[in-house]
């Protein structure tokens, strides 16, 4: 090897030069994994919020306590023009689905929660996946994830009293004028005595995907066949696993059936916006029957290992740039990952018993 | 055989783009799992596409790594640098099979079909298990940190080569434009 005279001069420059390299990938590195903290809110810092301080381990961090179920979804054709799924032409898919209360709790009574959910992971034999989570509601209070953050701070219990503090939430509440719509559900709503008699809706809207590769934005609902409405006092004294209970019992005469209806949006309605209601006239197209037939406790039942992701589509339906609905994707990942790692190594650190 | 001092140009091509591809990765991996904005679920997505991309890549790389002939390491180095940098090499060529392969069976273990750039299925290797989710998740994690902390020993020790000692071995991996 030559020795230019001028080597010993630079080595140590070269040295730093070599230093500064790698110092800025290892940093930049670190800073992008978020060890210098995030400006903004990450799904960590979200499922963090809605486990609580004390989260139950194995379970999943929102709409905790349910049952999962098993289904066919017997499609009539109707949608099939607005999309190429295969799912839409007529004929049958088998479903694996999941009713649940919203919040943190697998032992929280069934009645006491605000908003019920009924959620769908579909796989067809063309390997396509359509998963999806509706709740009670039609619409979200707030237009991003910044504000549902917000949000779910404002509802959270005050750590001095135990309880969420109505000042909080009042303030909330007026600084997000677009919660109207959500607000005035609120109020009209009337829980029934079952998951079978409730309507849940894909809140955000979804594009359909037709043949030729047109679009199409769209919101969906599972509307209820049954027709036995009852307010839900019916079962105010069946305990804490009440709307448990009464599905087992229904699904023991006969199965529980939904219709899947799709409503199609005007050109005027804005598809990244799940905080309005489109207008009454819209298109419907009511795109087949969904049939439930078995249940199963949850920790052990088919959809325990299934995470409800809305962004796991099939061709034929593409996610739009709602805020909501694109944040969904990794906080449902988080969750996920939580309860699978506690799952794996057993922990559990409340009392199990009770929890279905 | 004639001695060659650097790597045939087949060769540099892949281990640039590989390493290009693979540090975006390591970048969009790590940022995507936090974040909450529109753009993430497209990145998911292209995560997925060229994590499989690069499994090919690394697979015909090592097919045409077996087959040609390599610039010998310098004369002068001692036995421990010889078998760091032999042992630093099987590593990287190991993560970068193995990390992918725990992705693809990360969603196998979560229901999930990969279908790279929406061309074709990838066929599942392993049944839909919350378990399996759980040690497939933790490995793409584990090993992909690994990989970072192996990537900057790699480059510490190309930068050494190329800057202190002044040796062929940065050299041999060069694309030259200039004619010699
Ligand atoms: C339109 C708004 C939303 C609807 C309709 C909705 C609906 C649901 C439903 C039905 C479930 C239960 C799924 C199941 O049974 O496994 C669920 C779970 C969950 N939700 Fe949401 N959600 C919404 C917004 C969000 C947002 C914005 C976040 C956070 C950024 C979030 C975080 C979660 C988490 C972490 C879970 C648990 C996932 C799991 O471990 O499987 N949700 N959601
Ligand atoms: C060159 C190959 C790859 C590299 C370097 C890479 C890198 C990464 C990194 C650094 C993370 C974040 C891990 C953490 O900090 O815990 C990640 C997450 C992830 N990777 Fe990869 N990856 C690769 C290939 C793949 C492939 C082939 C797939 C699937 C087909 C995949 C699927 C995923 C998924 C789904 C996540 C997010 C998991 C979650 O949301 O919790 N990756 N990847």
């Amino acid at each position: 090897m030559s020795t230019s005279p001028n080597k010993k001069i630079n080595i140590n420059k070269r040295y730093s030069l070599i230093f500064v390299v790698i110092a800025v990938l290892v940093f930049s590195f670190l800073y992008a994994a978020g060890l210098f903290g995030n400006k903004d809110v990450t799904a960590q810092d979200f499922v963090n919020l809605q486990q609580s301080a004390k989260p139950y381990f194995g379970f999943r961090r929102a709409h905790a306590k349910g049952v999962c179920l098993q289904g066919e979804f017997i499609a009539n054709g109707a949608l099939a023009p607005f999309s190429q799924s295969s799912l839409f032409q007529a004929g049958s898919n088998t479903f694996t689905g999941r009713f649940s209360i919203a919040g943190n709790n697998p032992l929280a009574p069934d009645l006491a929660a605000p908003v019920r959910s009924f959620a769908l992971s579909f796989t067809t034999t063309d390997g396509e996946h359509w998963r999806t989570g509706m709740n009670t509601p039609p619409v979200v209070a707030v237009r991003t994830p910044e504000a549902f953050f917000e949000q779910l701070t404002a509802l959270s219990p005050d750590p001095a009293t135990g309880k969420p503090d109505p000042s909080k939430i009042k303030a909330f509440f007026q600084a997000h004028p677009e919660s109207a719509t959500f607000n005035h559900w609120k109020q009209q709503y009337q829980a029934t005595s079952s998951f079978a008699t409730e309507q849940y809706h894909s809140i955000n809207a979804f594009y359909l995907i037709d043949a030729k590769g047109q679009r199409r934005a769209a919101r969906w609902a599972a509307v209820p066949q049954a027709t036995d409405k009852q307010p839900e006092n019916a079962i105010a004294n069946a305990g804490p696993d009440a709307l448990q209970l009464e599905l087992a019992a229904r699904l023991a005469q006969q199965p529980v059936k939904f219709d899947l209806m799709f409503t199609l949006a005007n050109q005027t309605d804005d598809e990244t916006d799940p905080t309005v209601l489109w207008p009454d006239d819209r298109e419907q197209v009511n795109a087949g029957t969904l049939v439930i037939t078995q249940w199963q406790a949850q920790q052990d039942g088919t959809c325990n290992g299934i995470t409800f992701d809305p962004l796991v589509l099939p061709k034929g339906i593409e996610a739009t740039k709602d805020p909501i609905l694109n944040a969904r994707g990794a906080a449902y990942a988080e969750s996920y990952r939580r309860r699978a790692k506690e799952t794996l190594l057993q922990q559990t650190n409340q009392p199990q018993q009770g929890a279905h | 055989m004639a001695k060659i001092t650097e790597f045939p140009a087949s060769a540099k091509f892949m281990h640039w783009l590989s390493a290009l591809l693979i540090i975006s990765m390591l970048f969009l991996g790590v940022s995507m799992i936090q974040s909450l904005a529109t753009w993430q679920h497209t990145a998911l997505q292209l995560h997925k596409s060229i994590g499989a991309l690069v499994l090919v890549l690394v697979l015909i790389r090592l097919i045409n790594r077996l087959f040609m002939q390599i610039p010998a390491l310098p004369a002068d180095l001692s036995a421990m640098q010889r078998f760091a940098a032999k042992a630093s090499h099987i590593v990287l060529y190991a993560l970068m099979l193995v990390i992918p392969l725990s992705g693809w069976l990360m969603q196998n273990a979560a229901g999930l079909t990969v279908s790279p750039f929406g061309i074709l299925n990838l066929p599942s290797l392993i049944p839909a298990n919350i378990k399996a989710y759980a040690v497939f998740r933790e490995l793409h994690g584990l090993l992909t940190w690994s990989l970072f902390a192996v990537i900057v020993l790699h480059i510490s020790a190309a930068l050494h080569h190329g800057l202190i000692r002044q040796d062929s071995v940065l050299q041999s991996m060069l694309f030259r434009f200039k004619n010699k």
